[in-house]
C-alpha cells in the first residue's frame, strides 16, 4: 500500500513538471510579453523593467531559475500586482475558492446521490420524469447563466420581503457562502444524479441483491447496504476530478457574487500575460487535481473490496 | 407498461422512507459544514461582513464597487487608473486639483513656477498619519524613487523635464544628481531641463507624490504591499484592505484642510468585473455608484435607462483614431492612398450610428475639445480644418496612388483590432466603408489584448484602431504623439517639419507661441493624412442622487469623493 502511494506521488512528480514545462514553453510563445500595454515606454524606461523582472536574460536561463525557484516553492512577484508574491495570492485566494468548492461538491455529491437513488427507485414515475426533466437543465445550462439568475432571484427576494437574508454579492459570512455554492454546485449535482442513477439500476438487477431479497433481508438494509453502497462507486470515480475542477473553477460565479477566490487568477492572469502568476496558479492546479486523483484511487480500494491496491 | 408487484411496492416504500431520513441527515450535514466553514473563513477574511447600505445616513458613508483590486500603492511606480483613485484619496501631492480643476494649494501653501525651475513652500501643518510633519525631503526621496533604474517606475518619464531625470533613468548618473533639493525642511527647490509650463499641474500628479524614507526603508521592501505598509497624508486614510476583495477609506483627522472632507468613511467591499453584479448591487441598494471606471456598457446602460436610475455622462478624455503605417514596405505610407481614406470616413455616421454609445463625440483632431489653450480652449483658438466626405476626390487621390504605387491590383490592406465584440464591429465598419466607397479589399486581422499590442509594436499592420488617453493636463501630451521619437508612434510617421514644432512647443515658455505650435502640429497631422482621428471617448454612470459633490475628472483623481457629502431626497 505505502509503496503503491509513493509510486503514485513519484508519477505525479513527474506529471506537474511535464504541465509546468509545456505552460512554459506555450507562454513563451505566445506574441506579447507581461510588460507591454496600451502605453508604450521609452527605451530606457522598459529596459529597467526587464533587468528588475530577468527578461533581459535568455529565455533558457529564465526556465532554469524559474525550476530551481519553483523547487524552492517560490514562484515569485507578480507582474500585474507588483507587491504580492504569487505564494500570497494562492494563500489568500485559494482558502475562498476551497470553501466555495468544498461547500459546492458537498451540496452536489449529497444531492446527486440522493436524487439519482430517488429517481432509480421510483423509476419512470413522476419524481422521476421531473427529476430527470431538471437534470437535462442542469446539465446543459452553463453555470454563469444560473449565477445571474440566482443573483437577479435574491435582488427581487430582498426588494419583496425588505430584509436581507441572503446578501447579493461579497463574501465574508456564511450566508454570502449559500448561494454561490448552490449555483456552483448545480451542474456536477445534474450530472451525479444522471450517473448514480444509471449505476443504482444497474446494481437493483445484480444477483447479490436478488439473492438479498429471496434471503428475506429487511428492505431498508438491502436498499443501504446493498444497493447504495455499490452504486456510489461510479460517483466516487469523477468526485476527485471534479473537486479539483470545482474548487479552482468557479471563475464565474465568483466574478458575479464578487468573491476573492483564486478562480479569476486563471484567467484574468493569461490575459495580461502574468508569468509568474500563470506559472503559479498552472502548476498550484496541476499538482492539486494529481492529487486529488491518487487520493480517489486510494478511497477507491477502501470502498470496493474487488480493487487491490498494488505496486 | 410494466406493474409493481406488491413485494416491489414495499421494497420501494421503504426504499422512499430511507431516502427520505438520508435527505434529512444530508442537509444537516451541510448546514454543520456551512456553520464550520463561517467559523473558520473569520480567519481567512471577506469584506462584506459588516458592509451596510450603498448610502449610510447614520454612518455618513458610502460603499462601492471596484473593477478590481489596486495593483500598485506605492506611489511612486503606480500607472493604473484604480492605485490613482485610491492614492487620490490617501495621499496629497504638493498641490492638487480642486472640483472646478483648478491647482490650489495642497502640501505646498505657496509656490512659484519659472522656466528654469520652481520653488514650493510646504505648509506648517501637513502631518503624515503617524504625526510627523511631511517635510521637503519626504518629495525629494520620492522623487529620486521614481527615476532610479532599480524602481523601474513606467511614469518615470513624466520627471523628464526635471534636471538630470533621462540620464539617472538610462543609469548614467546617481539618482541623488536629479535637480531637485530640499533647501530646508519647508522648502522644495526644482531645477528643470528644460521649461515646464506645466509643472504646476504636474506637482498634483500621483508619480509626485511624497515618500518618507524611514518608514519606506522600514518596510524591507514591502512597501505599499498592505494597509499597515503605507503612511498617508490625505483627506482619508486607509482603513482597510484585503486584497482582492475589499478596502476602505476613512476620514483622516490629520490631514489639515480636514473640514473640507464630509464623508466619514468610502467602503468598497465589493471588487469585481462582472457589469451585471454591480448592477444588482445597486439594485439591491448596496452601493452608491455604477459604471464608475470603467464606464456602462452598452448592455448596461440599457438597463439603467429601464429603471428610470440618474445616468451621468463624462468625458474621459482620450481621444481614438486608425493609426496608419508609415514603414517602408508598406502602402500607407503613400500620401494620396491615405489622403483617400481620410476623405471617405464619415465620422459623424461612425459615431452616432455605429458606436452608438452616448458621450461618444466624433474627434476633428488629435487634440481633443477640451483641452486648455492659451486663453479659451485650444480647438477654440486653432479650430481643425475640416475634412467633408468626398468620394470622387478620394478616388482621384486612389488612382493617383496607384499610379505612383506601380500597382496593377491594391493588395488587400490589413487591419489590426482587438478580439472584443465592439472593436470587431468597429473594424467591420471600415472594411465595409472602404470597400464600397473605394474598392479597397480590408483584411481584418482580429488579435487578443496582448498580440494586438505586441504586433502594433511590431509594425504588423497597416491600419490598426488605437486611442490615446492624456498623461498630464497640457496639449503636449497629445501633441509629441507623432513625434517620430515617440515610442507610442507605432506607424512610424517621420516628419521633421512635425518634429521641429514639438520641439517648440516643449522648450517654450510663452502660452501663446506654444499654442500657435500645435496649432501647427495640427495642421500637418490633418493635412498629411498622419493619422485618421475617429471619436472622443465618453463614459456613461449611474450614481444614487442622495451622494453630491463627487468630482469627475479627465485627468487626474476620479472619481474624486474629497468633498462629497450626502443629503436626502
Amino acid at each position: 500500500m505505502l509503496r503503491y502511494i509513493l509510486k503514485r506521488l513519484l508519477h505525479g512528480l513527474i506529471t506537474v513538471w511535464f504541465i509546468a514545462t509545456a505552460t512554459f514553453i506555450a507562454m513563451h510563445a505566445v506574441p506579447g510579453d507581461p510588460l507591454s500595454g496600451e502605453k508604450a515606454m521609452t527605451p530606457e524606461i522598459r529596459r529597467n523593467l526587464e533587468a528588475k523582472y530577468g527578461l533581459d536574460k535568455p529565455v533558457v536561463d529564465q526556465y532554469r531559475i524559474f525550476l530551481v525557484n519553483m523547487a524552492k516553492g517560490d514562484f515569485g512577484i507578480s507582474y500585474t500586482q507588483q507587491n504580492r508574491e504569487v505564494n500570497d495570492i494562492i494563500r489568500e485566494g485559494f482558502p475562498v475558492s476551497a470553501t466555495l468548492g468544498i461547500l459546492a461538491i458537498v451540496f452536489a455529491a449529497l444531492g446527486g446521490v440522493l436524487l439519482g437513488a430517488l429517481t432509480a427507485t421510483y423509476r419512470n414515475r413522476l419524481p422521476d420524469v421531473v427529476i430527470m426533466f431538471l437534470v437535462i437543465l442542469g446539465i446543459s445550462v452553463p453555470s454563469f447563466v444560473f449565477a445571474a439568475l440566482g443573483q437577479l432571484a435574491l435582488v427581487k427576494i430582498n426588494a419583496w420581503s425588505g430584509f436581507t437574508l441572503f446578501p447579493v454579492a461579497g463574501w465574508g459570512t456564511v450566508m454570502h457562502m449559500v448561494v454561490p455554492s448552490l449555483v456552483l454546485g448545480l451542474g456536477t449535482m445534474a450530472y451525479l444524479t444522471r450517473l448514480m442513477r444509471s449505476s443504482m439500476l444497474e446494481v437493483t438487477n445484480t444477483d447479490y441483491v436478488r439473492t438479498a431479497r429471496s434471503k428475506g433481508l429487511p428492505p431498508a438494509r438491502i436498499f443501504l447496504k446493498h444497493q447504495l453502497r455499490n452504486a456510489i462507486l461510479p460517483v466516487v470515480t469523477v468526485l476527485g476530478p471534479a473537486i479539483a475542477a470545482i474548487t479552482t473553477g468557479g471563475f464565474v460565479v465568483e466574478l458575479v457574487f464578487a468573491i476573492p477566490g483564486l478562480g479569476r487568477y486563471f484567467v484574468q492572469a493569461v490575459q495580461q500575460l502574468d508569468y509568474t502568476v500563470i506559472m503559479g496558479t498552472t502548476v498550484f492546479y496541476g499538482a492539486f487535481l494529481v492529487l486529488m486523483v491518487i487520493i480517489v484511487d486510494i478511497v477507491y480500494g477502501l470502498i470496493d473490496p474487488r480493487v487491490r491496491l498494488k505496486a | 407498461m410494466h406493474l409493481p408487484t406488491a413485494a416491489e411496492q414495499g421494497s420501494t416504500r421503504s426504499a422512499g422512507r430511507s431516502l427520505l431520513w438520508l435527505s434529512v441527515g444530508a442537509a444537516g450535514l451541510f448546514v454543520l459544514l456551512l456553520w464550520v466553514l463561517g467559523f473558520l473563513s473569520g480567519m481567512t477574511g471577506g469584506g462584506a461582513r459588516n458592509s451596510g447600505p450603498g448610502v449610510d445616513f447614520r454612518h455618513n458613508s458610502i460603499a462601492l464597487a471596484a473593477s478590481q483590486e489596486p495593483p500598485q500603492l506605492d506611489s511612486t511606480r503606480t500607472s493604473d487608473q484604480v492605485s490613482n483613485f485610491v492614492l487620490g484619496h490617501i495621499m496629497e501631492g504638493l498641490l492638487r486639483q480642486d472640483e472646478h480643476d483648478e491647482v490650489v494649494a495642497g502640501v505646498a501653501e505657496s509656490w512659484e513656477v519659472r522656466a528654469d525651475g520652481a520653488t514650493f513652500h510646504l505648509r506648517e501643518n501637513a502631518r503624515w498619519s503617524d504625526g510627523k510633519p511631511v517635510t521637503a525631503h519626504d518629495f525629494v526621496f520620492a522623487w529620486r524613487l521614481v527615476v532610479d533604474p532599480a524602481t523601474a517606475a513606467t511614469y518615470a518619464s513624466l520627471l523628464f523635464p526635471i534636471r538630470n531625470a533621462e540620464a539617472i533613468i538610462a543609469g548614467k548618473m546617481p539618482p541623488e544628481s536629479l535637480g531637485v533639493v530640499a533647501t530646508n525642511d519647508r522648502q522644495l527647490d526644482v531645477l528643470f531641463e528644460r521649461p515646464v509650463p506645466y509643472f504646476a499641474k504636474l506637482a498634483a500628479f500621483t508619480t509626485l507624490f511624497p515618500v518618507r524614507e524611514d518608514f519606506f526603508r522600514s518596510r524591507n521592501g514591502s512597501y505599499a504591499a498592505n494597509a499597515e505598509d503605507l503612511l498617508f497624508n490625505g483627506p482619508f486614510r486607509l482603513a482597510r484592505w484585503e486584497h482582492d476583495a475589499s478596502f476602505r477609506f476613512e476620514k483622516n483627522e490629520l490631514y489639515w484642510d480636514k473640514q473640507r472632507v464630509k464623508l466619514a468613511a468610502v467602503d468598497v467591499p465589493y471588487i469585481t468585473t462582472d457589469s451585471n453584479a454591480t448592477l444588482n448591487l445597486y439594485r439591491d441598494g448596496k452601493i452608491a455608484m455604477v459604471g464608475q471606471s470603467p464606464g456602462l456598457g452598452s448592455e448596461s446602460l440599457k438597463q439603467a435607462l429601464i429603471s428610470g436610475w440618474p445616468i451621468y455622462q463624462m468625458r474621459d478624455g482620450s481621444v481614438w483614431y486608425l493609426q496608419l503605417n508609415f514603414r517602408p514596405e508598406r502602402l500607407t505610407r503613400n500620401r494620396n492612398l491615405r489622403k483617400a481614406l481620410q476623405l471617405v470616413v464619415d465620422r459623424g455616421e461612425y459615431v452616432y450610428k455605429v458606436l452608438k454609445t452616448p458621450g461618444y463625440v466624433p474627434a476633428a483632431s488629435v487634440f481633443p475639445v477640451w483641452l486648455q489653450g492659451a486663453e479659451k480652449k485650444f480647438r477654440q483658438e486653432y479650430p481643425a480644418p475640416e475634412i467633408t466626405v468626398d468620394v470622387t476626390e478620394a478616388r482621384r487621390y486612389l488612382a493617383l496612388a496607384k499610379q505612383e504605387l506601380g500597382l496593377a491590383e491594391w493588395p488587400p490592406l490589413v487591419f489590426l483590432c482587438d478580439d472584443t465584440p465592439s472593436s470587431s464591429k468597429q473594424a467591420e465598419y471600415f472594411q465595409t466603408v472602404f470597400k464600397e466607397k473605394l474598392g479597397l479589399e480590408v483584411r481584418i486581422d482580429r488579435q487578443i489584448f496582448k498580440q494586438r499590442i505586441a504586433k502594433m509594436q511590431a509594425g504588423e499592420f497597416d491600419i490598426v484602431s488605437a486611442g490615446w488617453g492624456p498623461d498630464y493636463d497640457d496639449p503636449l501630451t497629445f501633441g509629441d504623439l507623432f513625434a517620430s521619437w515617440n515610442p507610442n508612434n507605432h506607424g512610424e510617421y517621420k516628419n521633421p517639419e512635425l518634429d521641429r514644432w514639438v520641439r517648440t512647443a516643449q522648450e517654450t515658455v510663452d502660452p501663446h507661441a506654444r499654442m500657435a505650435a500645435f496649432g501647427e502640429i495640427q495642421r500637418i497631422m490633418i493635412e498629411d493624412a498622419a493619422v485618421i482621428t475617429t471619436y472622443e471617448r465618453g463614459q456613461s454612470y449611474v450614481q444614487d442622487p442622495r451622494l453630491k459633490g463627487v468630482v469627475r475628472r479627465t485627468i487626474g483623481i476620479d472619481p474624486d469623493f474629497s468633498n462629497a457629502y450626502l443629503e436626502p431626497n
